[in-house]
């Protein structure tokens, strides 16, 4: 069952479909169990994502954030490391950007503002990764577990940090002060107002994303580092025979894939929500995971990933407006099978599909 | 005695995928004998063992087990018929005592107690009955890999094995302990047991077997009785033609060194002393063989010296620098860079990157070269044309820069990695087992590359444990025996003086008279 | 003094409530790491028990019902671990987090669905809920100086659960150390080819593994539920099974190891509750955050080995596959 026997389209292509397929028959299995016809949901899925401008500025919007989270996850995997800290990594980042916002925003225009924001973000993820990534490299600990672990420090790090320092003065709102347009990102809709994308918070952000995309795939499959990130993560040991320095890629790439997952707090905190508030990231890390298995950890198959994803989230919420019996909840179900059939299960299928390409084999074998 | 033989297998078909692994196997074990079966690695014998052990299921064929037709369909199938295996690679939990290991699937009942003691007890009876001394008490993690062996034994006699499967049981031993092994071996034998012994060395079925069956290829080409071939007939029928490793070569003309090691210790990471103060040194044109018992510091000293293993301390002057490899942190890089290229010992772990195209481990150690980079980038044009450039000049088959190496054969294999490292005219190669599972013709051609690199005026540091080729290509011969270096000899060495030197015997005569009884 | 002695009580009265869930996942997970399984799934495994347990409770008015069904549910998404990483040699972190986000999303989903209470359960009525036990002369001890709140505070007066999971630490030690099973399950976790070539089924072994780990984790959760509070809430883990996790590694996957890890953990949570908003002299006012933070902060500094090292087993996270020749 190793890889190569089967033509690339099975592998990159056909596979991935069939687990995809899997989960969304079972979570069609879950519809009919909550009473709901399945069919009708997909379709009011499908018009809630894509049916309308506002509702495609949405699906965009969700997918941003999906790309960075699903991105980081993508580069830490080719290194053979498994980065479950995105939750807490673009919590921090959110740190970074509010930081920048709130010392720039009512001094310089948003476009000074935006590298400070992307590289505080960066920084700061990137920060929150190196701890598990040094001990990883230099001490073994385990990066899943130490990334596990500071996801929740983290989590009371930042509840900490809003309900004593970043407080806004006489409020009692764990959560910063607005920022002023000089730290707000501008929305698409603004600048093509014929897109209709209306209320969607859709914003600059998705850009950045994009170019993310492109330059990690330059780095992991261009550079010199990319090659010694992927030679590391598909045999250490001959890595280490090719010069290659373990506790440097290990370390490099997951501050690469710590600041990814920091720069998902561009979008939502200085393109969405121009403040920093409490549980902000709520998921989007470990979707992260979903977004990069799904995508085979490749930056094209992450943007199609992350669009689909982006297209649930806000279908989902249209969904639920107009089954109330369908809440949000069902997403968070849906992600849990795509993990599932895509990751946990993506093997299932492979035997099967592999007997059905290669016939000739079973006849030498009877005939034996 | 009667003459139902122990074990009989008729027509045993069994094939991974496009493998064909084992053809058309027959094979008739006597009952109280040493069954030998020999033959190149990859030729098939550690899955037919496999299939007597139930660890795979043949394709078609039939066992027969004393007289009666047998399905094994699993491990416990095979215990229940009294078939019991030593594995290449030991089956045993390292943090768990002997008597654990010894006890685990056949506890006797749901609380441990009571086998627990019952295994003590018969462990003392079996220590008795075949010599074999061990603390019941040991964790195995602490035991040497002989003693290591010996509970695999153990575990099988507990069992009340009547046939017991060795497979390559001396690769990981020293000399002194394949000689105690061989001892219990004939206890055994003496007290009714069927042992076959699975290996590769060719001096091991001359010394202790009955009979002996040869492989190759998966098919069972001969048996024979022990007594009435010879290790030129078996060796030839090992590999289907006459082999006399002989390679074509000058005489040598050796300039100045280019490489001198001194005094170096090695330390591995359960803190044993694996080289301990070696000091040599390979002159420009010639070979230097390192000949030794596989276990005796050899990989670990060409490891140290391509930068992938500290050293406890010692010099390294290559090229004239002098490097103090107790407290440098070079890397394979810096060595690389210092004109020094590797050919590893295993490929598959650490030459190549399986999942990888050709083309990519064909600079794998030399992605840093400014000759594949363009600016920040890596120049895939230039790469993949070398790629193809070291794919015409080694006859690398199939020709496909962009094909994965894990669809190369073994042979075509370790061209790959050897084009990669001969192709950047290092001035010194260190070699490790070049021809470890590949095919004769790619042996030659790989020989002969060695060769031409010497009369190229470079420095060859190989390491090899067949003796064979040791003494083909090397112009000077060093033997290991455990860390240290014990001799050097010319390349006309004797190969029974070589044997002496691993065996870590100093005073031949006592060996003689020892072989002698 | 005599009040510090009785606040030293409540407080160790409140290490032992909030312990009880961890030590049950904890326990829970060592029989699966143990056996070469990783478990991140403990905190959905324990959310889905807590589900069902709270529904089945609700709707039987039977507590043991209610427990019998938790344990279902959890050991039911058990199997779907096994299957994702025994059967079919799944990345078994991957298949965790699939658990995680499973249980999270069905519980709030039946739970709107079947009774509308915004993904709650109903309060539990009478006997659905496990009562505490009072033991005898409880009440006529209280006021005994020093035993007196020692026995009727602190051993006396919990549900039968908790009394169920600190035996079931000597149970679990017993288990491992003096059993064919534990045994076998030890040796999986360690080296599964050499339990394969002992002639024992490697997948079943590492079934009954996580099959094990599942009835824990399901006595974790119905805990959560019907025992410590009257009803399912929403997201109720909150974290639980991954402070369990870290106390596993905490304990280097010991069950009288795991005990203490646990009872530390659920002290650092008891102390947290009982300073909230308090300042200690000299100290001032430690943010409440700092003690839940601690026990993954704790974790980390053992798994960067500054306090001994966690070695975890050594197959652990690794699929069996027969090797080929």
């Amino acid at each position: 069952m190793t890889a190569g026997q089967l033509p690339r389209w099975v592998d990159y292509g056909l596979i991935p479909l069939l687990n995809l397929a899997a989960a969304f028959l079972v979570s069609g299995l879950v519809v009919v169990l909550i009473g709901e016809n399945p069919l009708d949901a997909v379709r009011l899925l499908v018009w809630g994502s894509l049916g309308y401008g506002e509702g495609i500025g949405f699906t965009l919007f969700y997918a941003t954030n999906f790309i960075f989270t699903g991105l980081a996850v993508a580069v830490a995997f080719h290194a053979g490391l498994f980065n479950i800290g995105g939750e807490g990594q673009a919590y921090l980042g959110g740190l970074g950007v509010a930081l920048a916002c709130l010392a720039l925003d009512r001094y310089v225009p948003w476009y000074v503002t935006l590298p400070f924001a992307i590289l505080g973000s960066a920084a700061m993820g990137a920060a929150w990764a190196f701890i598990p990534a040094w001990l990883q490299a230099t001490r073994g600990s385990h990066v899943v577990i130490t990334t596990i672990m500071f996801n929740f420090i983290a989590s009371s790090l930042m509840v900490y940090l809003l309900n004593n320092a970043l407080k806004k003065p006489g409020s009692m709102q764990p959560e910063t002060r607005t920022f002023e347009v000089g730290g707000r990102l501008p929305f698409l809709n603004d600048i093509f107002p014929a897109a209709g994308f209306g209320y969607a918070p859709v914003n600059l952000s998705l850009f950045i994303a994009l170019a993310a995309c492109f330059l990690v795939w330059l780095v992991i499959w261009r550079t010199r580092l990319g090659f010694e990130i992927r030679s590391f993560g598909a045999n250490a040991t001959a890595a280490i025979y090719a010069g290659i320095s373990p506790v440097r890629t290990i370390v490099i790439t997951m501050l690469m894939s710590g600041g990814l997952a920091g720069m998902m707090a561009i979008n939502e905190i200085m393109g969405s929500q121009h403040r920093l508030l409490i549980d902000f990231v709520t998921g989007y890390g470990f979707v992260g995971i979903a977004v990069a298995l799904m995508g085979r950890a490749h930056p094209v198959g992450i943007i199609l990933a992350s669009v689909l994803f982006g297209m649930l989230y806000q279908g989902g919420a249209e969904l639920s407006f107009e089954m109330p019996n369908i809440t949000r909840d069902m997403i968070i179900v849906i992600q849990g099978l795509v993990i599932l059939f895509a990751g946990a299960l993506e093997h299932m299928f492979r035997p099967a599909i592999i007997r059905l390409f290669t016939p000739s084999q079973r006849l030498t074998a009877r005939e034996a | 005695m009667n003459d139902t033989p122990a074990i009989k297998l008729r027509k045993i078909n069994k094939s991974f995928g496009p493998v064909h692994a084992n053809r058309d196997i027959d094979l008739v074990v006597k009952k109280g004998s040493i069954h030998g079966i020999i033959g190149e690695n990859g030729a098939g014998k550690s899955t037919l063992m496999s299939i007597l052990y139930g660890f795979y299921q043949a394709d078609t064929g039939d066992i027969i087990v004393n007289g009666n037709k047998v399905t094994i369909p699993d491990s416990k199938a095979a215990i229940t018929l009294g078939i019991g295996m030593v594995h290449q690679h030991f089956m045993l939990v390292d943090n768990f005592s002997v008597l654990e290991n010894v006890i685990l699937g056949a506890e006797d009942s749901q609380r441990l107690a009571g086998g627990i003691n019952r295994a003590r007890g018969e462990l003392r009876r079996l220590e008795e009955e075949y010599e074999l001394r061990v603390d019941p008490d040991a964790l195995i993690q602490d035991l040497p890999v002989g003693l290591q062996q010996r509970v695999e034994i153990l575990k099988a006699l507990y069992r009340s094995a009547e046939v017991l499967i060795l497979d390559e049981p001396t690769g990981v031993l020293t000399p002194a302990e394949a000689d105690h092994l061989f001892k219990i071996l004939e206890v055994l034998r003496s007290e009714g047991k069927t042992i076959l012994l699975i290996t590769h060395k060719l001096r091991e079925i001359m010394a202790i077997t009955d009979t002996v069956s040869v492989m190759r290829r998966g098919e069972m080409v001969a048996t024979r009785k022990t007594a009435e071939t010879s290790m030129e007939e078996l060796a030839e029928l090992m590999v289907g033609r006459s082999v006399l490793l002989r390679v074509d070569k000058k005489p040598a003309e050796p300039a100045a060194p280019v490489m001198e090691v001194e005094n170096l210790t090695v330390t591995d990471s359960r803190g044993v002393v694996v080289v301990k103060d070696v000091s040599f040194s390979v002159r420009a044109g010639e070979i230097v063989g390192i000949a030794g018992v596989s276990g005796n510091g050899q990989s670990e000293l060409l490891e140290t010296l391509a930068g992938i293993r500290r050293a406890t301390s010692g010099t390294l002057r290559i090229n004239g620098e002098t490097i103090d490899l107790g407290t440098s942190s070079l890397d394979a890089a810096d060595m690389r860079a210092k004109s020094m290229a590797h050919v590893p010992e295993d490929r598959h772990r650490m030459g190549l990157i399986n999942s990888f195209s050709e083309y990519e481990n064909s600079i794998l150690g030399y992605h840093r070269d400014p000759a594949y980079s363009k600016g920040p980038l890596l120049d895939l044009a230039a790469i993949r044309k070398n790629a193809v450039a070291e794919i015409e000049k080694y006859d690398i088959r199939p020709p496909n820069p962009m094909l994965r190496t894990a669809n190369f054969s073994g042979g075509n294999q370790q061209k790959i990695v050897l084009a990669r490292e001969i192709e950047r005219d290092p001035d010194v190669l260190l070699v490790g087992q070049p021809t470890r599972g590949v095919d004769i013709g790619a042996i030659e051609f790989i020989h002969k590359r060695l060769v031409e690199m010497r009369d190229a005026g470079k420095g060859v540091l190989l390491v090899s444990v067949e003796l064979d080729e040791i003494r083909a290509l090397s112009d000077r011969v060093l033997v290991m025996f455990d860390g240290k270096i014990v001799g050097e000899r010319g390349s006309d060495a004797d190969e029974g003086e070589l044997g002496l030197l691993m065996a870590g015997v100093e005073d031949e005569r006592n060996l003689l008279e020892g072989a002698a009884q | 003094m005599y009040e510090m002695y009785y606040t030293l009580i409540l407080i160790l009265d409140s290490t032992v409530r909030l312990s009880t869930p961890l030590l049950l996942a904890c326990l829970a997970g060592l029989y699966s790491e143990r056996a070469g399984v990783v478990d991140i799934g403990l905190e959905g495994k324990m959310l889905g028990a807590a589900f069902g347990a709270g529904a089945v409770g609700y709707l039987t008015a039977d507590a043991w019902a209610g427990l019998l069904a938790g344990i279902a549910v959890s050991v039911g998404l058990g199997l779907i671990h096994g299957f994702a990483s025994i059967t079919n040699r799944g990345n078994q972190i991957v298949s965790g987090v699939a658990i995680n986000f499973l249980a999270m999303g069905l519980t709030a989903l039946l739970g709107q669905t079947w009774f509308r209470q915004g993904g709650k359960t109903p309060a539990l009525p009478e006997g659905g809920r496990f009562r505490d036990i009072t033991f005898p002369f409880a009440e006529e001890l209280r006021d005994v100086p020093v035993i007196g709140p020692l026995y009727s505070e602190l051993l006396s007066g919990h549900n039968i659960l908790v009394y169920l999971a600190f035996l079931a630490v000597p149970l679990t030690w017993w288990v491992l150390f003096r059993t064919r099973f534990g045994l076998r399950l030890r040796a999986v976790g360690e080296n599964p080819a050499a339990v394969d070539t002992a002639g024992i089924s490697v997948t079943w072994l590492r079934y009954r593994a996580v099959i094990a780990c599942g009835v824990l984790c399901g006595f974790a959760g119905s805990y959560l539920s019907i025992a410590q509070s009257s009803g399912f809430i929403k997201d109720m883990t909150a974290g639980k099974g991954f402070i369990a996790l870290a106390a596993l590694i905490f304990a280097k996957w010991k069950p009288a190891n795991a005990m203490f890890a646990c009872l530390l953990f659920g002290f650092l949570d008891a102390v947290a509750i009982r300073l909230q908003g308090q300042s200690i002299p000299g100290i001032g006012e430690i943010p409440v955050q700092f003690f839940q933070a601690l026990p993954y902060i704790l974790t980390v500094i053992l798994l960067a080995g500054f306090i001994g090292r966690a070695i975890p087993p050594k197959a652990a996270g690794i699929p069996y596959l027969k090797e080929r020749s």
